[in-house]
């Protein structure tokens, strides 16, 4: 593979940690803020963007450009606006925006001045999860070197545009991962979610225009400038663009996660690059993008890795990173451990999420026991149904709880059977 | 006076003033104020609490509102060391239980205590991002993966080991 075929993690994983300014000047770094402030208009860079087919990295796949195009258009001077790097990545299973922060974050930053400048946002907040304290030392460091080489600061290559980044460790909490109650975590308040309208990019931090990216949204920025739409759109093997960080974890030979073109087949995946399941153990069922995300089945292992597959096949691509599930694994017992982290990440403010997640945890706590009767099944029925659409609840919390939940009550109902059954799990005694 | 009744020293209050003053509002600097004053006390106890709610221009029960909600702020004194060993889905699937009975084991205390000597607290914590070499934990700020529980009962008995 050259280099033009993974962009993203081309300078990842040196011998030297993460390049310098200077280094990562000789790799081809800084050509793009170079063009888009010497070369390019705000809206020249937002129809690039839109063009390049580029879609959210964080799990909801907006179009990037699209969601630029809400911001109001006015002089940056006449309006406070700001461009945030959503770096909470707080998803089980996810592991690929901390690779991105702490293999390369000038290429973040350079993706944040293109964002800030197409949106004429002069402020830009890195919202990190506070457990990621190597991308906190390297993120700092890479910023404070940026600022004295001059990258970052006022009228940046004396193009009249100024850009300035922070970074926000945060206290920790899932929810934060969503746009709006991260924006409340910034204005240092209990972090609920908002309901829109208004959305962010009218009215978002402290009520002024504000766009939250995803960290691979915005490190994919620099080499769209530099290598122009067409060739984005050319890296992806289906409808979409670009190329992926997919990953995968659970009881393969080779854990991890790689750069790989939009669209790459889930089997290739989880055979090729994972190296397939260890000795012993078989592949049953898997999450595709996080534990948010719906169970697929071992059948569907054909499909590619594209936002409109995944969909089609009865769930989402999410942030593209796998859990695995194998025939060893109690998948009543996984269902638990996904349901007591959704139950304890339940921000508490509307009563279907705060109440009926730990009704969901200790029902399938009493099935996994033991203790469970059938008539527990219809009330874990009766909870997927009921907080699973969109919409009856405050966000998307428990709608994203309930994906793996429903899913996994269809496709492993014997499991939940012999559980109630026999009165105790039985692949716990079997192991 | 414990360290838990003592005032803030000067410095720090001067770094949390600092910091909220070059917010957009003082209040913004709040979850950055509680992690200044855990790093140099190791928790926030009530009278800390109030000590920094105060220079932010907040009342402590608001500032509380935000300590209580968010994981990694303390509001009860912890160990030397703190232990967050992940409890998510992938590193339940490579055997974190097994890793938290022989930590519970070898320190004789369940998550969410401290070990008698006071060096070592045992905290379970969400996805680490470190789902590739699960199960995985974090000792303070230093993240181990690929654990098993002799591993982890190995790194759990140097934290106990009376320093030099």
């Amino acid at each position: 593979m050259t280099i033009s075929d993974r962009p993203l993690t081309a300078m990842i994983g040196l011998p030297d940690g993460p390049p310098d300014c200077a280094a990562y000047g000789r790799a081809g770094g800084w050509q793009a803020v170079r063009r888009t402030l010497r070369d390019m208009t705000p809206d020249a860079v937002i129809d690039m963007v839109t063009a390049s087919k580029l879609r959210g990295r964080g799990g909801a796949g907006f179009g990037t450009g699209q969601k630029w195009s809400f911001v109001p258009k006015d002089p940056a001077a006449t309006r406070r606006k700001y461009l945030i790097a959503n770096a909470d990545e707080m998803e089980p299973g996810t592991f690929k925006d901390r690779m991105l922060l702490e293999g390369n974050p000038l290429q973040l930053i350079e993706g944040m001045i293109i964002a800030g400048y197409a949106i004429q946002a002069g402020h830009g907040v890195i919202f990190l999860r506070g457990e990621y304290h190597l991308a906190l030392e390297r993120l700092n460091r890479a910023i404070a070197e940026a600022r004295q080489v001059g990258w970052l600061g006022e009228n940046i290559l004396g193009s009249g545009f100024g850009f300035e980044i922070h970074v926000h460790a945060s206290g920790g909490r899932y929810i934060c991962g969503e746009e709006t109650a991260l924006l409340t975590a910034l204005e240092g308040r209990r972090a609920q979610p908002r309901s829109k309208p208004p959305f962010p990019q009218v009215g978002g931090l402290w009520g002024a225009p504000s766009v939250v990216n995803n960290v691979e949204t915005l490190c994919n920025l620099p080499h769209i400038v530099t290598n122009g739409a067409e060739w984005f759109v050319s890296l992806g093997l289906g409808p979409d663009s670009g190329t992926k960080l997919y990953g995968v974890s659970g009881r393969v030979r080779r854990p991890g996660a790689w750069e790989l073109p939009m669209g790459t087949p889930l089997r290739e995946i989880v055979e090729d690059h994972a190296g397939g399941m260890r000795d012993g153990y078989r592949l049953r069922a898997l999450l595709p993008g996080g534990a948010s995300t719906a169970f697929l089945d071992v059948g569907q292992i054909d499909i590619p890795m594209d936002y409109g597959a995944v969909e089609k096949a009865g769930s989402r691509l999410g942030t593209g990173l796998a859990i695995l599930l194998d025939d060893r694994t109690c998948p009543v017992g996984m269902l638990h451990n996904l349901e007591h982290f959704f139950a304890q990440e339940s921000c508490g403010w509307c009563t279907p999420c705060r109440d009926g997640l730990p009704w969901v945890e200790r029902l399938l706590n009493a099935i996994e026991n033991g203790t469970g009767e059938p008539e527990d099944l219809d009330r874990l029925h009766d909870h997927a149904r009921m907080l699973g659409p969109m919409g009856r609840t405050f966000c998307a919390h428990a709608p994203g709880a309930m994906a793996p939940l429903a899913s996994g009550l269809k496709l492993f109902r014997e499991d939940f059977d012999a559980h109630i059954r026999q009165r105790a799990c039985p692949l716990r005694h079997a192991a | 006076m414990s360290t838990a009744d003592a005032p803030l020293p000067p410095a720090l209050r001067t770094r949390i003033t600092d910091l909220a003053q070059a917010e957009h509002r003082p209040r913004a600097a709040s979850v950055s104020a509680l992690t200044m004053v855990q790093d140099h006390f190791g928790w926030v106890s009530d009278a800390h609490l109030a000590e920094t709610a105060s220079l932010l221009g907040m009342s402590p029960a608001d500032l509380d509102g935000i300590a209580t909600y968010f994981n990694l702020i303390f509001r009860r004194p912890v160990g030397r060391h703190v232990i967050l060993l992940c409890d998510s889905v992938s590193c339940w699937i490579m055997g974190r239980d097994a890793v938290c009975a022989r930590l519970q084991a070898r320190l004789g205390i369940r998550p969410g205590e401290t070990t008698a000597d006071g060096a070592v607290t045992l905290l379970p914590i969400v996805c680490l991002g470190h789902c590739d070499h699960a199960p995985a934990m974090l000792v303070d700020r230093t993240l181990h993966g690929d654990l098993n529980a002799e591993t982890a009962e190995q790194l759990a008995d140097t934290l106990r080991a009376p320093t030099p």
